[in-house]
């Protein structure tokens, strides 16, 4: 099946979405996500920030989609042609949506764990607002322990939902979920219980933003203070294979491997993720590769450039702003 | 923030109870037992008068499914008590149609009644009163309903609301 | 005298007990159905008929019916929606209460249409009077040989079931509903997939309203070319409004789609004029979702034409001077009316029923809510209106369900229309919290446009 996203044309496999088709071609033109994850079944749809325009239903049926679609969940169809950063519309919605998703987080990146490699503070970046105009009181939670190794501070929270889908599928019961409704939805285990058991570790990969950090990790460090390097070690529970982050000599902290959208390649286990915080429980692979796009390349580790395709004009034109931006840096 | 830190009491469901469940599962196709968990919840709501963290444990080991899928369904829905109410709650409906017709005098003279704020109960412990979203009654409004049996009260004055607490007092004294 | 096809026998005495409904022809549907017709004939009937979805979309039932898919070896599921909570609305509750064997008699036909062999009512928690009417219904059809095994000899079965809700607006939305009757938190599904292909436990579903089932009686009694006689346009048909607010008579009526608004308000037939001789200042013509218009346009389209209580009528205008007739939900507001504090009313109503799921409604309800209360409350600036303008803007069309739109709509028309009412609240803000603005230009006539 042909689709065509932002005058580029891609060839995929029926069945995938426009994310995914986009993500094929890679560059400025993938949309973000902050609610969908690739190896999580039923995520997506929620968070509205991959919003795109479908400008040509298909080959068959070449009308317009009337509304805007969250691409994570609308698949291809033969001839389709979208278009997201081409599409001032589409520009004007992610803003909106942005918006809607800062009015009440904290915006204590200075104090956050996930600063640096938080995905909300990626989209404020690249389509926030300077200013806020919401004057009213932000809505405010207590933090909480979910067992003795994982914070929930729920005032950060999102609601992507993929925690609770990490729980339903990656471990082998659930008892967190969200609870009320509307703005008042929590994440929460409704009566004190700790979340505990060998793959619960994973909710912090997948979280978002910082809602869901590691205990053992918290101010410990800047992430781009920290040297990533890709491990792995003979488990019984898991692949084993993780990225350590360390500071000096010291592994300060273990997670999942995460590709340039910001999803593990597989998930790994409490025990190599908590317990194993020794450079001798490891077999080092060396350097980890980092996104351009990520603080953590400010600190000069060796990065790969996209794959972006920047030899369209039209495509340069939209993203002039980015384009010198990243000249600079 | 809804969060359940104190222990609360534990409950047992008779066999009269259980065999409401039973018929209420009976109506769904094999393996679809969950799609009996809104009408179980009101069920034990009108038995115990509020739908407790132990009881909703128990629906969830009747229905075999998680502890959290009850809370998250309880609530969600604005008709499940997550605390002890008044015997009699009084829900009166303050939305737009309601509203044209006296809904918020009459949630005003309640308060002043009863002598409670709105989501509170009286200290002989017979009623709370709250304003809920419209009950789709805007012809007959103001508009109460009463569970339980969710009976509706129409067409409300002061006067109405007056007889229809002495009336509750007067039943619940029998 | 409009026809009355669904209310003709509402007033008989016990026309809820089913010997009184059959006697006045109750369940000749049923027999004429399932005796004489086939499935497909009576999807063709429904689709001649015009019959437009009475829950708000008056989208057309047949083409919905024919849409279903028809998947060998996999269960169909009819499933009736009385999640009736739009504000303004009370139609099908009443329609319940008075005459259930109606709603009963058509699910029957309905069922049979789609091939269904269980079907659900589904009804908002709060009906818990009409849950037991209904189930007392069905006992009595059942008994009688309308539901169960081999209805009437034909061999067809069908199990009839209510299940009530828990309080929820938003399981009005169809794939919400589903999720509800399944037993999970009513949060709208991304579609597609659409229920007529993957609806209630994955299988092949249609959603249809209390009113659009029972109006599949009359259409299989009188045939669906006659049904369509009746009513405007492509407005076909007889239509519950259920009328609400500052009226001398409010209530359920039957219209035949195509009566003039100023009849339907004025006349003794209908809601006879405005209570306590007050003036007609806005109405909201089709529930809480659609935009609210000033009494001048309600009653003259913008070309100057009596507006009709039809589909196409209200919507003359667009967003700009139009409205929709959405579930027939119409409230008159009189000049005593305070347009701010009713959209804020309507605001903390969208709040307080988002799911949650997806983020510019979750977000965004709430926040036009507390810019609302401000407003009304006399702390309002001169920039909230275009906010607030804004902001439904970034919620319109951008979420999961239409909750987002009809959020967005009431408010995004209100300051359209009552801008200048909206601005007083700003400018005289101790004024505002004592008296209202009044009907102002409201009523006044529209300017007749020249035409070139």
């Amino acid at each position: 099946m042909k689709v065509t996203i932002d005058g580029i044309t891609v060839d995929v496999e029926p069945g995938t979405s426009i994310l995914n088709a986009a993500r094929q071609i890679g560059g400025d033109i993938v949309p973000p996500a902050m609610c969908y994850y690739s190896k999580l079944a039923g995520s997506g749809g929620k968070c509205r920030t991959c919003l795109v325009k479908v400008t040509k239903g298909s080959e068959k049926d070449p009308r317009p989609m009337p509304k805007l679609v969250a691409s994570c969940r609308t698949g291809v169809m033969d001839g389709m042609e979208v278009q997201n950063i081409t599409s001032p519309e589409v520009v004007e919605a992610r803003k909106g949506v942005v918006e809607m998703l800062l009015i009440n987080h904290p915006l204590d990146c200075p104090v956050c764990d996930q600063a640096g490699e938080c995905h909300l503070q990626d989209l404020g970046f690249e389509h926030g607002a300077a200013k806020t105009r919401y004057e009213f009181d932000r809505r405010t939670f207590e933090k909480i322990d979910i067992g003795d190794k994982i914070q929930l501070h729920m005032t950060r929270c999102i609601l992507c939902y993929r925690c609770v889908f990490t729980a339903d599928q990656i471990t082998n019961t659930r008892l967190h979920g969200i609870l009320n409704r509307g703005d008042h939805s929590e994440i929460s285990t409704y009566i004190s219980k700790a979340v505990d058991n060998d793959f619960s570790g994973n909710v912090i990969d997948v979280c978002p933003v910082g809602a869901l950090t590691d205990k053992t990790f918290r101010f410990k460090n800047r992430v781009w203070f920290t040297k990533p390097v890709e491990a792995h070690r003979d488990c019984d529970k898991c692949c084993g294979k993780v990225t350590l982050w360390y500071k000096g000599e010291d592994v300060i902290r273990v997670t999942g491997r995460k590709d340039v959208y910001g999803e593990v390649e597989e998930f790994i286990c409490n025990t190599c993720r908590f317990d194993k915080k020794k450079t001798a429980d490891w077999v080092i692979e060396g350097p980890r590769k980092v996104s351009h796009q990520s603080v953590i390349s400010a600190n000069h580790y060796e990065f790969t450039p996209l794959p972006v395709v920047k030899t369209n004009p039209v495509l340069q034109a939209a993203n002039k702003d980015q384009f010198e931006r990243e000249t600079r840096l | 923030m809804l969060r359940v830190d104190e222990a609360q009491e534990p409950v047992e469901f008779s066999p009269a109870l259980i065999s409401k469940f039973d018929e209420i599962v009976s109506r769904y196709p094999q393996g679809k037992q969950k799609s009996g968990l809104l009408p179980i919840l009101h069920l034990v709501q009108a038995e115990f008068g509020w739908v407790s963290a132990p009881a909703m444990d128990k629906v969830a080991e009747y229905l075999s499914i998680l502890p959290i899928e009850v809370y998250e369904v309880a609530t969600f829905y604005t008709m499940y008590f997550l605390r002890p109410q008044g015997k009699y709650v009084l829900e009166v409906c303050r939305t737009s149609g309601c509203c044209l017709v006296g809904a918020e005098k009459i949630m005003d003279h309640i308060e002043e009644t009863l002598g409670v704020k709105e989501g509170e109960v009286t200290p002989d412990g017979l009623f709370s009163w709250r304003g809920v979203e419209c009950l789709a009654a805007c012809g007959f409004g103001p508009v109460l309903q009463i569970g339980p049996e969710y009976t509706f009260y129409e067409n409300l004055t002061n006067e109405s609301v007056d007889k229809l607490i002495s009336d509750l007092k007067a039943k619940a004294k029998n | 005298m409009g026809r009355k096809l669904l209310l003709e026998h509402i007033n008989v005495p016990g026309i809820n007990t089913f010997d009184v409904y059959r006697s006045k022809g109750g369940y000749a549907s049923v027999e004429k159905a399932l005796k004489t017709m086939s499935p497909e004939a009576i999807v063709e009937e429904v689709k001649k008929s015009g019959l437009r979805g009475r829950g708000g979309a008056g989208f057309p039932t047949g083409m919905k019916w024919s849409f279903l898919a028809k998947p060998e070896g996999v269960a169909r599921y009819l499933v009736c929606n009385g999640d009736e909570s739009e504000p303004g609305t009370f139609k099908d509750r009443y329609l319940m209460t008075y005459i259930p064997h109606l709603l009963i008699e058509g699910m029957i036909v309905s069922s049979f249409a789609l091939g269904a062999s269980t079907s659900y009512i589904y009804l908002r928690g709060e009906m818990m009077p009409q849950v037991r009417i209904l189930e007392r219904a069905i006992a009595e059809a059942k008994a009688k040989g309308f539901l169960g095994k081999n209805i009437l000899g034909t061999g067809y079965d069908l199990e009839l079931y209510v299940q009530p809700g828990g309080g929820a607006y938003i399981c009005g939305e169809e794939t919400a509903l589903l999720e509800s009757l399944e037993g999970k938190r009513g949060n709208p599904r991304i579609k597609p997939p659409f229920p007529a292909i993957a609806g209630l436990y994955g299988c092949p579903t249609v959603v249809n309203n209390v009113e659009s089932i029972a109006a599949v009686v009359p259409i299989i009694n009188e045939g669906g070319d006659e049904y369509a006689k009746i009513g405007i346009g492509r407005s076909t048909g007889t239509k519950l409004i259920s009328a609400g607010g500052n009226l001398k008579k409010p209530g359920v009526y039957e219209i035949e789609l195509g009566v003039p608004v100023e009849e339907f308000i004025y006349s003794d037939e209908y809601c006879g004029g405005i209570a306590n001789g007050k003036r007609l200042k806005a109405v909201v013509a089709g529930g809480s979702s659609v935009p609210i218009l000033p009494a001048n346009l309600i009653l003259k389209t913008i070309n100057n034409e009596a507006r009709l209580m039809s589909y196409e009528s209200l919507s003359d205008g667009g967003f700009v001077s139009g409205t929709m007739l959405g579930s027939g939900g119409f409230i008159a507001y009189d000049e005593d009316a305070c347009i701010v504090r009713n959209t804020w009313n309507f605001a903390r109503f969208y709040h307080h029923e988002s799911c949650g799921q997806c983020s510019p409604c979750r977000e965004g309800t709430g926040w036009m809510e507390k810019v609302l209360h401000r407003l009304e409350y006399g702390h309002g600036k001169m920039s909230d209106m275009d906010l607030l303008v804004d902001v439904s803007k970034k919620i319109e069309g951008n979420t999961i369900c239409p909750l987002g739109d009809a959020a967005a709509w009431p408010v995004a028309s209100a300051i359209r229309h009552f801008r200048d009412e909206f601005e007083w609240h700003v400018t005289n803000a101790s004024e505002a919290t004592s008296r209202n603005y009044g009907i102002a230009h409201y009523a006044d006539p529209l300017k007749v446009v020249e035409t070139a």
